[in-house]
């Protein structure tokens, strides 16, 4: 094969593998792309038959119907604490953590962030038997304290944290030392800034995590008024089948996925950013 | 907890020195670190023994007291069809989206590894679907496999085909699972992956494409032996989070029919939860542990190798 004749097929090799993976995207967007036009249909005509939803009449009322059965809201509130307590947790405790693992000496350390890095190792389905029976001897189940804080006891925020501030040059805290300033102002003033970023991908993947967990706040949380947006939309699909009320599932099918669809368009670059480092990690 | 966050600062502030913070190790050094621990110790540690010794303990939940049994937890849950086939039904799954998660997400990574407009487009859309919660996705996919109304029952009835039942039917209830499980997350593998791709260093391809090989030729003998170790990592991380399965298989199937698609965390939350038959449920636990535990070595051994190389 001459060498011309290579470079021309590589072209429209190109252009057809990207013609494909555009046709792989739309079907990939199909389910999407059904589920928001079933929301807009109103629920009697798709009793009848889903292909309706290819012709109006369309309506909002799913939508409005959302707004007045209260349940959705307090369930996105629920959600919205759980993962801001959740995020906030964990962005303090790694941080100071991280800090301590990378740059203050103690004895033990080292076998202590070995034993928490094990910790990494450890599936929430093994713990998660005796966290129940733990907050139930406290009584605490159905309280917000009691679906946030197993969050914080997660290794992976102090792992992360440990590696960047490892990786901050000595110098930065060393100057700063001999200016006779104490360790937690060093941490505070001088390297805390320097690890937004970090605090930024941290931040994102514990708030997708927490906004999105579903095992522990069904197990924890079992009145309806303290379900999370996931447990409370699980809560709706059991009686599926009948399909009553079919426009309006999708409809908050829709209205809840909003919020996390929002959190990504704003931060794609850095949840991308976040995934990718992660994995030359 | 409040209190323990500040504490570091102000017990390092308590004793003045000449020179500020020294340098050399000293015991409040460790404050830093000891807000995490007691949640790392009360929430992790505790409870990991404590599920230890739940899983020997056999509860009767009438009087509320419960009495050691050794290891006859164990032994009950290996004579149960219904757990054994839960781990048979998450291996089946297991090997069902692992080989397609590497497989479509390397392909998806090749295809978009362009810094064009289109193909960051693309990758937004295929990640995209990955921020959704199970629950949303579920109810999703309810809508796809709906017998007689949902979307692929339609679409097959337009070309005059007789419509699948896939939730309902024992073969085909777990193949839907694992395809809706694929369409949530294959951003993940993806995005692994195009971070691979990135670090090989484009000299190499320019060299191949001087000594005119093939692209074939330059995916085997260039970015397959660069992406070697990614590889291995989504390979691993995979088998992990997937024998995580649970959510879909909750709320898609319920785990039927007849148990055909019931996996082993929902074995594990419906004897814990539903049946409250608690140091059962925590026993079935240690097992699945145990199962993910040796995935978890295996990634260690191979991250350790990468080292020595």
């Amino acid at each position: 094969m001459a060498a011309s004749e290579h470079i021309v097929g590589r072209g429209i090799g190109n252009k057809l593998i990207l013609l494909s993976v555009i046709l792989v995207a739309v079907i990939w967007m199909l389910p999407i792309a059904w589920t928001l036009l079933l929301s807009f249909k109103p629920n009697s005509e798709l009793m009848i038959s889903t292909a309706s939803a290819f012709h109006p009449p369309y309506t909002l009322k799913n939508y409005t119907d959302i707004f007045q059965s209260s349940g959705v809201f307090r369930w996105l509130w629920n959600s919205a604490v759980v993962s801001i307590g959740v995020t906030a947790g964990i962005l303090i405790l790694s941080s100071l953590a991280g800090y301590g693992f990378a740059r203050a000496e103690f004895k033990g350390r080292d076998i202590i962030f070995v034993l928490v890095l094990l910790g990494l190792a450890v599936p929430e389905q093994a713990v998660i038997i005796a966290r129940h029976q733990i907050f139930s001897d406290l009584k605490m189940h159905n309280t917000y304290p009691a679906i946030i804080l197993p969050g914080l006891s997660s290794a992976f925020g102090v792992f992360l944290m440990t590696q960047y501030f490892k990786a901050i040059p000595k110098d930065i805290d060393e100057a700063a030392m001999l200016d006779n300033a104490s360790r937690f102002k060093i941490f505070w003033k001088v390297l805390l800034p320097l690890t937004v970023p970090a605090q930024a991908t941290l931040g994102i993947f514990s708030f997708l995590g927490a906004w999105n967990d579903y095992l522990w706040p069904l197990i924890s949380a079992t009145k309806p008024e303290m379900f999370t947006i996931t447990v409370g939309m699980a809560s709706t699909q059991t009686n599926f089948a009948q399909s009553e009320g079919l426009g309006f599932l999708m409809a908050q099918a829709i209205f809840a996925g909003l919020p996390v669809f929002i959190v990504y368009l704003f931060f794609q670059k850095y949840i991308v950013r976040a995934v990718a480092g992660a994995a030359i990690n | 907890m409040t209190d323990a966050t500040l504490s570091p600062g102000k017990a390092v502030a308590a004793v003045k020195r000449p020179t500020g913070a020294s340098i050399g190790p000293r015991w409040t050094n460790a404050l830093f670190i000891a807000p995490y621990m007691v949640f790392y110790l009360a929430l992790l540690v505790y409870p990991l023994f404590k599920g230890i010794w739940m899983s020997m303990l056999e509860s009767d939940m009438f009087d509320d007291t419960s009495k050691f049994t050794g290891l006859a937890n164990y032994y009950r849950l290996f004579n149960d069809k219904i757990f054994i086939g839960t781990i048979w039904n998450t291996v089946l799954f297991v090997l069902m989206t692992v080989p397609v998660f590497v497989a479509i997400g390397l392909l998806l990574a090749l295809a978009l590894n362009r810094s064009d407009r289109t193909s960051a487009s693309l990758r937004a859309i295929f990640f995209g679907t990955s921020v959704l919660s199970v629950t949303i996705v579920t109810i999703i996919w309810k809508m796809m496999y709906m017998p007689g109304n949902g979307a692929i029952a339609s679409i097959m009835k337009l070309f005059g085909l007789e419509p699948i039942a896939f939730i309902t039917s024992s073969s085909l209830a777990l193949p839907a699972i694992a395809i809706t499980t694929i369409w949530w997350i294959i951003g993940l593998p993806m995005m692994l992956f195009l971070a691979a791709l990135q670090q090989i260093p484009g000299e190499l391809y320019e060299a191949a494409a001087l000594d005119n090989a093939s692209r074939w030729r330059s995916f085997w003998s260039i970015t397959l032996p660069s992406i070697r170790r990614t590889m291995l990592v989504v390979v691993i991380y995979e088998i992990v989070a997937q024998f995580q399965l649970f959510g879909q298989a909750q709320l898609l199937t319920q785990g039927g029919p007849n148990n055909a698609s019931r996996p082993i965390v929902q074995f594990i939350y419906e004897q814990g939860f539903r049946s409250w038959n608690l140091g059962y449920a925590a026993a079935a636990s240690e097992i699945l542990f145990l199962i993910m535990a040796v995935a978890a070595l295996a990634q260690f051994f191979a991250s350790r190798k990468r080292v020595e190389e």
